[in-house]
């Protein structure tokens, strides 16, 4: 039976999140095994450039909905769209990236269009009667298979788990346009301001991490101003670790992590933190340093691909995980690491 | 202001995890509230300090799963309500959201309902938009921070986070909310709220209770197992200093194809 598949385009502004296009490319494959279509779904304000990627991405078809109602993320007026579109189309499957939007649009499409969810699912077969998804639940400590028996099936996948597809510059079309009849008044949230985040490499889409746990204090080489206290001065040196750690990361292009005995201690912010009660992350190298290895930060990172383990200690449970080992104490072996790369990758 | 927080017990975080005939066992780890929730109940407890009222916890789970509600409670949680009923059972989140949106309603409704970000065991963060959606409420995530709160004209101002920054929003009430954990750390509960909880009654609720058939479920869960584990070979990087160590360390690296 032939099936057509709409996939959600999540984008702030403009700047689309880059696991929407996994997304699309996910509903191109399933698509094309039943000879049906896939449709890419954009919502917000002032969308040519996006709509116009979702087809070099590959979308037969691109819904769109254009208005300065859904300018900002509201999720109410975004859902009344959603579902909107959904009935418009009738889709078998819906897919979400799995991003802070897309998750919480996704749940709403379930119960607005009386169907179920399946959420942040790393595996798909489709080759039977029904779609089989794989989740991780307990942050990955388990695998659980789900199967959504109503229509249309709504699906989030998990941000670098499925690929992108390759864009086509030669390929364009006509997106159709939706009706959006949204009274303003009816809509009870206003945004005010926002501040947007200048730094660096978001956790869930970084291909490299480097990660700090309560190691990253513990440099016997530094000489910490007299006037702090005990307290400040843990965090103090905490800080210089934490330098070490992205000037690395800043060589590599990768992002900084950080375990929760660290995030904790307020060593850094909690965005960083990986582990079962922060980011469950799986790049293709995670490098841990000064970091022993919780049963709950092993959770959050063993999907890695390859695991670097840099660590004073060498009983710390993070090496029976590490591909590599260093042990050492990684304040001593970080900075010829950074330069022996850096020297590598300009080479 | 009256706000309703909604908890839910799970195995410890520390807890390993292991299937056994396709039945989930934690060993002998103990069964806590869900550490997310942790920040709701701080949240709402503070709330209701600055602006009067109370605090209702809420829990749906098997009959005496009363970990996260006694927890809730010792806190300082005002009252407590629990939602059990056997025909839940692999109940899928829509069906859990529309259970737990008709207790927020036989309890009278409230300014605000609070939830976790997630749960450490089913890590969906699919609840608080899915009670919203039945509610009909505004649902705002991820909040970090309650820049001001007006029960009176049924305002409120939070902080909320996105992939690309943090964003102000002003919504009305009622709202249904989930915080994380950057809001701040959640207190202990005292030795008095520790007594006061083990007393503490609080009734129990069926799907008659609520006026509700056994909700269908979408959703279903045919397998759960364990993941296969990657055959790790360490090795474990010679060398005399720090230096020889990061200069082996990235040859191997270059060689492996990490790069």
């Amino acid at each position: 039976m032939t099936k057509k598949i709409l996939a959600y385009i999540d984008h702030f502004h403009g700047k689309v999140q880059p696991s929407s296009w996994e997304a699309l490319g996910v509903a191109k494959e399933m698509a094309a095994d039943s000879g049906g279509e896939a449709a890419a779904l954009v919502l917000g304000e002032g969308l040519e450039k996006v709509a116009a990627s979702a087809f070099q991405y590959g979308a037969d078809q691109v819904l769109v909905a254009d208005d300065p109602i859904l300018k900002d993320f509201r999720p109410e007026p975004l859902a009344d769209m959603v579902k909107q579109a959904a009935e418009k189309y009738e889709p078998d499957v819906i897919i979400f990236p799995t991003t802070t939007r897309g998750r919480i649009l996704a749940a709403m499409a379930a119960v607005d269009l009386d169907s179920g969810v399946m959420v942040d699912v790393i595996d798909l077969d489709w080759s039977g009667d029904q779609i089989v998804a794989t989740r991780p639940i307990y942050a990955g400590k388990l695998l659980a298979k789900l199967v959504c028996s109503t229509k249309p099936q709504v699906i989030t996948i998990r941000t670098r788990a499925f690929a992108k597809p390759e864009p086509d510059p030669g390929r364009s079309g006509t997106p159709i346009q939706l009706e959006v009849s949204l009274d303003p008044d009816g809509i009870s949230t206003s945004i005010a301001s926002m501040e947007e985040k200048t730094e660096g490499v978001s956790l869930n889409d970084a291909v490299v991490i480097v990660s700090g746990g309560r190691g990253v204090a513990l440099n016997p080489c530094l000489d910490p101003p007299d006037d702090l206290s005990e307290a400040d001065t843990e965090i103090w040196k905490a800080k210089k670790g934490f330098e070490l750690i992205e000037d690395l990361a800043g060589t590599l292009g990768a992002a900084v992590g950080a375990s929760r005995a660290s995030v904790d201690a307020g060593y850094i912010d909690y965005d960083h933190q990986v582990g079962q009660t922060g980011k469950v992350v799986s790049p293709d190298l995670y490098i841990a340093c000064g970091i022993s290895g919780a049963i709950q930060h092993l959770a959050g990172m063993r999907s890695s691909k390859v695991i670097v383990a840099i660590n004073k200690d060498p009983d710390a449970p993070i090496f029976k995980f590490a591909r590599f080992g260093v042990v050492d104490d990684m304040h001593a072996v970080l900075p010829p690491l950074t330069a022996e790369l850096k020297a590598y990758l300009e080479s | 202001m009256k706000i309703i927080v909604c908890v839910k017990q799970v195995p410890d975080t520390a807890a390993t995890m292991t299937v056994e005939d396709g039945v989930i066992n934690w060993g002998d780890a103990p069964l806590i509230i869900n550490p997310w929730d942790e920040y709701a109940v701080e949240a709402a407890l503070n709330l209701t300090a600055d602006q009067g009222g109370e605090v209702t916890a809420l829990c749906l789970g098997k009959e005496g799963e009363t970990e996260a509600i006694k927890h809730a409670l010792a806190m300082g949680v005002d009252t407590a309500v629990m939602v059990s009923d056997p025909d839940l059972k692999g109940a899928d989140n829509v069906a859990v959201s529309k259970v737990l949106a008709a207790a927020i309603e036989k309890i009278g409704g409230a300014d605000l309902a609070l939830f976790g970000q997630q749960s450490v065991d089913s890590d969906t963060g699919l609840l608080p938009p899915q009670v919203a959606r039945y509610l009909g409420w505004p649902s705002l995530t991820l909040v970090s921070s309650f820049e001001s709160v007006d029960p009176g004209v049924g305002k409120i101002r939070v902080l909320r986070t996105m992939e690309e920054g943090g964003q102000v929003v002003d919504s009305a009430l009622p709202a249904v909310i989930s915080v994380s954990k950057d809001y701040g750390e959640p207190r202990y509960p005292s030795f008095m709220g520790i007594r006061k909880a083990s007393k503490a009654e609080f009734p129990v609720w069926s799907l008659a209770d609520l006026d509700l058939e056994a909700p269908s479920s979408s959703v279903s869960w045919p397998e759960v197992r364990e993941p296969a584990q990657k055959e790790i070979i360490t090795e474990i990087i010679a060398g005399d200093s720090p230096e020889e160590k990061a200069k082996s360390l990235v040859e191997k690296m270059i060689a492996e194809k990490v790069l």
